[in-house]
């Protein structure tokens, strides 16, 4: 048995005098669908930096396949990296390149394959994101939701153990976001691979993970199965669940008091807590 | 205040020479894959010929201009070949090419690279374990080393050729006299001079182009900062490494 693809043990992390981690633990089992879930600002992007290495943690220990993040060089760093795969936000997809050639771009860095098969690689890869007719395309011309399952074909393209999925479904119309939750599916249940989605949205996660951890304040305040959290009576929980506006999650960045605030002397241009 | 701002400077400086430590030990592997290297070539060479060649004659002709008025006061206007060859070759030709690449190129370089970044691209490259240092920095900036001795070159002979219109064509300079004895008086230093100037001016303006694009903040407000940065920074280097280097040469 070989260790878990993700482990993240007390990760403590601040940015300036703010901390955005406080002690947090994550596991992510082999073959399953893990939900990062948490409101805004949570620090939910910085979980995923942290986890590839692209930022180091303050303390505690991030390990993929088995690996301390942390401690690698960079040669050691990338190729656990070629493991990996992942979606950003907004695509991230090379702009001076063909859709077509954004897919084959890692291929090219790292094998050298002869371009007949790379073709049909990468074609393969474009067929299962339903794009292989846009294949000449530029990426200045594909919609959000296609750049996204560009970028998704792009992300599998080098087989990757580990696909992580960075907000996948923000800014999509409903129909984009049911194809992009059907190949996030799909992708798990046909390539065997495991899967981290971070994001928000409670209900299309609720269809496809298997396991959510749920972050506030630098901390997971709850961890289970989408059904578990749904009947969950933490009012934390019910608040991020529900949408409510204002509760322990509080709607209002911390400020000072209110009355003095705006009846200050018109002179005093900053609020200050 | 004073110590912290010195301490920045060096900082930079230091941040600076660190990058291009690092660039440069991409430029091997990125040389041989030549065809990203000839694309950048392309881009900051070929795009700014228009432009080059435009400014190289006007200079050539501002040259050919004022050298008679000043050279026929002592009625040595034949003369002329070799003062603007000169002019050009050493000075006005790898200066003002520089400050025009900083401004056409450099800041092309800098936008690019810096809205790459905002787009989460370099990111990307990063994260599927493509070094965004060897597959974008180090072909731009060997693009910019390359083009900008040619774009040089370039600048030179279109400047002697507005030279010699005005000269020859307008003032009616003898034409025997502007060539021989530009031929006579030009050495080879001169030359040089010119070649490791261009040389120097196109490393510096380079590195700060895709330095300041690769650390611009991800921002529209970072992204057009670090662009002018790009120019007045790459600006003032140049006329000081051309003082140091004019220095050097005449020290000799």
């Amino acid at each position: 048995m070989s260790a878990p693809p993700v482990r993240i043990r007390d990760l403590h992390y601040a940015v300036g005098t703010r901390p955005i981690f406080a002690g947090v633990d994550i596991d992510v089992p082999q073959g399953q669908i893990t939900a990062v879930m948490g409101p805004s600002g949570t620090g939910k992007t910085t979980l995923l930096r942290l986890l590839t290495g692209q930022v180091a943690a303050d303390r505690g220990r991030i390990e993929l396949f088995g690996e301390r993040v942390g401690e690698l060089d960079k040669a050691r760093l990338y190729a656990l990296r070629r493991r990996t795969g992942m979606l950003f936000q907004n695509g991230a997809l090379l702009t001076d390149l063909t859709v077509f050639e954004n897919v084959a771009f890692p291929v090219r860095a790292h094998a050298r394959l002869p371009e007949s098969v790379l073709r049909r690689l990468v074609l393969t890869k474009l067929e299962a994101v339903g794009l292989r007719g846009a294949a000449d395309l530029m990426p200045s011309q594909l919609s959000g939701g296609m750049a996204r399952r560009v970028a998704l074909a792009r992300a599998i393209v080098m087989d990757p153990e580990l696909l992580i999925y960075d907000e996948p479904f923000v800014g999509l119309d409903p129909i984009s976001m049911g194809v992009i939750v059907r190949l996030i599916r799909e992708l798990n249940d046909t390539l065997g691979v495991t899967s981290i989605v971070v994001s928000h949205d409670v209900e299309e996660l609720a269809t496809i993970a298997h396991r959510s951890y749920l972050l506030s304040e630098g901390r997971v305040v709850a961890s289970g199965t989408p059904e578990e959290l749904a009947r969950s009576d933490e009012p934390v929980v019910r608040q991020f669940m529900s949408g409510a506006a204002d509760g322990p999650v509080p709607f209002h960045f911390p400020a000072g008091d209110l009355a003095s605030d705006v009846l200050a002397p018109t002179d005093r241009t900053r609020v200050r807590s | 205040m004073g110590s912290g701002w010195i301490g920045n400077s060096v900082g930079r400086v230091g941040a600076v020479v660190l990058f291009l430590l690092r660039v440069l030990r991409q430029c091997p592997s990125s040389l041989a894959k030549p065809r990203a290297v000839v694309h950048q070539i392309y881009n900051a060479g070929a795009r700014s010929l228009v432009i080059i060649m435009l400014s190289g004659l006007f200079v050539g002709m501002v040259l050919g201009l004022q050298g008679f008025d000043l050279l026929q006061r002592f009625g040595s206007e034949d003369a002329l070949g070799v003062a603007a060859a000169l002019g050009l070759l050493k000075e006005l030709g790898p200066v003002v090419t520089a400050l025009l690449f900083a401004g056409r190129a450099g800041t092309a370089l800098t936008s690019e690279i810096g809205l790459m970044r905002a787009t989460d691209q370099l990111t990307a490259m990063e994260m599927m374990a493509v070094d965004p240092l060897r597959y974008v920095i180090a072909p731009r900036f060997l693009g910019g080393v390359i083009a900008m001795p040619l774009l040089v070159a370039i600048f030179d002979i279109v400047g002697l050729f507005g030279a010699q219109l005005i000269g020859v064509q307008l003032m009616a300079v003898d034409p025997g006299a502007f060539w021989s004895q530009m031929q006579a008086a030009v050495e080879l230093d001169d030359v040089n001079e010119g070649i490791v100037k261009s040389i120097c001016f196109g490393f510096a303006c380079s590195l700060i182009a895709v330095y300041e694009g690769y650390h611009a903040p991800p921002t529209a407000q970072g992204v057009g900062l670090a662009t002018t940065r790009t120019v007045v920074v790459s600006s003032v280097l140049v006329l000081l490494i051309d003082y140091m280097l004019t220095a050097a040469f005449l020290g000799r």
